[in-house]
């Protein structure tokens, strides 16, 4: 009960006009920054923190916190009307998000995504609110075995679902994680894979610089080409009639929302994981466990709800190790952490016993900021859908320029414009091929914690690779995972050994 | 797209062979190539380690696809249409080109005006609108791209030669 009125006061604080006023502000900035291909949540939360030392620290943490769940809702945009992420936390949503949109149903991919956010959100909320304490104990406990374990189960989903050929997606997936390693490496210090001792490699190359050449320059040169010039991005229509039905269509896809609200806020609770893994993770949980896994990436419901679900559900759990433990979930939260440790604030289980007045308007800001940006995105669904409305001849080149600029915006570097472009050609061959590329722009965002996590691993077992399976929760997560990978191995030896057989028969 | 198959995993697998050829290279003098690809003692993996043995993992799968193409066994590799039909390569000429032209006049007259001018050869040329549509998309995309990146975020994009222009600008929002 008495968390209970902690939050009721903590969500009466966060209606005051100021703060209201506030929450309105950050959310709507977090759509534009969340829809802006290139620009994400750390952003905006970085580059707007200076600007919140002129009010209170609540109230600049209420603000940055909406800006954070604002990007959250707003990534899904830009994934489903462009089919280019807004943000890595969205590149889920564009598998089968995009899809529908090219289906002419981006409404019911908007609304839907909209509405499983607010589940999302809410869930993780609620959760936060009651189970801080001991989910965030857990998730401490975990070592880089249990990391890596969890790592390697997100790339077994795609290998084990068997949508594609399997060569391709393991090669996919390499690729990423190779090109996650160039640059310096973070332990030894030393350079690598520096490209024709080009120096622009040795800064490393940001996912966004794939994400944005595969799903901005490769996508768009892959549709000019299968389309034949007559790409009609479908005449949608929309109006508050269809969008109370769109949000009560979305609530079929309830399987995708339950395993992303559950599982987005546990990923998001772990230090090294966060909303992008999350949503993957979701997305791939989803698409194994549904009737009908091959209607994934082609326009299922579920695979919009589930990483959508997840990925505001991640932010919610981001902010729990931050505010009981001090340690940030995500690098947003890192850069909240920042913002907190400057308005003179000690992030830690501390916080909750000495600053109530703070904590408490947060989360129940959080509430606010959830339910705000439902509206504020499902009442300006009518703009997003008008850029699809456009003709093609005239969304094309503005997306060509949005890829160029958000790739400057991410790195401020004419290297990695030029590197976007390359990504975008290749993707272009490679899609025409049927390599799969999504693999490949997971495996670039969670290399680095991979390849940590494994050393560190090693280091502690001495080199033996025997610590991944006999810890007590690394040890089923990558029995689970190796079983994935070898599935669809096993299925293909069964099929040659069974037309062996006929041949010999 | 048989034979694009095979190219496109021959290309593959020469870039894994690079890659490990790249992950073996000493960081500093005097350190043998390969020790970095193994178990150090005491050090734990090498930097050369991780991305080594995922670009061996690469070239096995180029084998692998390689197989497949050989045996016929995939439907690209018994596939005899063309890779690029004319349309296809006209398309990657013109469209392709005009975004290779759109990054390298970032260097010239910088995002703005490599925007204006790229906006204006798709919509006009490309597209075929109306010459005062094309010219308001390729006028005022760049306007309202600088309030929000240059003004608003304070992300600052190249300007090339047109810097002087800017300068005004400058005074007046920043």
């Amino acid at each position: 009960m008495d968390i209970l009125s902690h939050l009721i006061d903590g969500i009466l604080t966060a209606f005051q006009p100021l703060n209201l006023m506030i929450v309105i502000i950050g959310v709507t900035i977090g759509l534009i920054i969340g829809a802006m291909p290139g620009l994400g949540s750390v952003n905006g939360v970085a580059i707007l923190l200076p600007a919140t030392f002129l009010v209170p620290p609540t109230t600049a943490m209420i603000f940055l916190a909406a800006i954070y769940y604002g990007a959250m809702y707003g990534g899904a945009i830009s994934s489903i009307t462009l089919g280019i992420p807004g943000a890595s936390t969205a590149v889920a949503t564009v598998f089968d998000g995009r899809p529908l949109a090219l289906q002419g149903k981006a409404d019911k991919a908007l609304v839907a995504a909209a509405v499983a956010s607010c589940v999302g959100g809410t869930v993780a909320n609620i959760l936060f609110t009651a189970f801080a304490p001991p989910l965030a104990h857990v998730a401490l406990s975990f070592g880089p075995p249990e990391i890596f374990a969890l790592m390697l189960l997100a790339f077994a989903t795609f290998i084990g679902l068997g949508g594609d050929d399997i060569p391709k997606t393991i090669l996919s997936i390499c690729l990423g994680l190779v090109l996650a390693t160039v640059g310096f490496d973070e332990i030894s210090g030393a350079p690598r894979l520096v490209f024709f001792e080009i120096t622009g490699f040795m800064h490393g190359i940001n996912f966004l610089v794939l994400a944005i050449g595969v799903y901005g320059i490769g996508e768009m040169l892959w549709t000019i080409n299968a389309s034949r010039n007559d790409v009609s991005m479908t005449s949608v229509e929309i109006g508050a009639r269809r969008i109370v039905l769109a949000a009560k269509e979305s609530f079929t896809a309830w399987r995708g929302m339950a395993i992303g609200s559950s599982l987005g806020f546990f990923v998001g609770v772990l230090p090294a994981a966060g909303a992008t893994p999350g949503a993957l993770m979701a997305y791939g949980l989803t698409k194994m466990t549904a009737k009908n896994p091959q209607n994934f990436g082609k326009g299922a419901l579920n695979g919009v709800t589930a990483p959508e679900s997840a990925n505001n559900s991640a932010a919610a759990g981001s902010m729990l190790p931050m505010i009981t433990l001090g340690i940030p979930g995500s690098p947003t939260t890192a850069i909240l952490l920042g913002g907190m440790v400057i308005w003179g604030l000690q992030p830690g289980p501390r916080l909750f016993a000495e600053q109530p007045e703070f904590v408490w308007p947060l989360i129940g800001s959080l509430y606010v900021s959830n339910l705000m940006a439902m509206v504020m995105n499902l009442a300006f669904i009518p703009m997003f859908l008008w850029m699809l409305r456009m003709p093609f001849t005239i969304l094309a080149p503005m997306i060509f320029v949005l890829s160029v600029v958000g790739g400057y915006a991410a790195t401020q570097d004419m290297h990695d414009v030029w590197l976007m472009l390359i990504f975008g050609i290749g993707a272009f061959f490679l899609r025409m091929l049927d390599y799969p590329l999504a693999p490949a722009v997971l495996a670039i965002v969670l290399g680095p914690q991979t390849e940590e996590s494994l050393r560190q691993s090693l280091l502690m077992s001495s080199g033996d690779p025997l610590i991944f399976v006999s810890r007590p929760i690394a040890g089923p997560i990558t029995v689970i995972a190796l079983i994935l990978i070898f599935l669809p191995l096993v299925g293909v030896i069964r099929r040659r050994l069974g037309a062996g057989t006929r041949t010999a028969t | 797209m048989r034979r694009a198959e095979i190219i496109t995993a021959g290309v593959l697998a020469l870039f894994s062979l690079y890659v490990m050829w790249k992950a073996g290279q000493p960081a500093w003098e005097g350190v043998a190539r390969w020790s970095n690809i193994t178990y150090v003692s005491g050090e734990g993996p090498g930097s050369g380690f991780w991305p080594f043995w995922l670009a061996a993992v690469m070239l096995g799968c180029t084998v692998w696809i390689a197989v497949n193409w050989w045996r016929r066994a995939s439907p690209l590799s018994r596939s005899g249409e063309r890779f690029l039909d004319d349309h296809g390569i006209g398309m990657l000429i013109k469209v392709g080109g005009g975004v290779l032209a759109l990054i390298g006049l970032n260097h010239i007259v910088g995002m703005y005006g490599a925007m204006a001018l790229f906006l204006f050869y798709y919509l006009y040329f490309l597209g075929r609108h109306r010459i005062g549509l094309s010219l308001a998309i390729a006028l005022g995309a760049p306007v309202a791209t600088f309030f929000f990146f240059d003004v608003a975020m304070r992300i600052v994009l190249p300007k090339g030669y047109l810097e002087p222009l800017f300068i005004p600008l400058y005074d007046i929002f920043l």
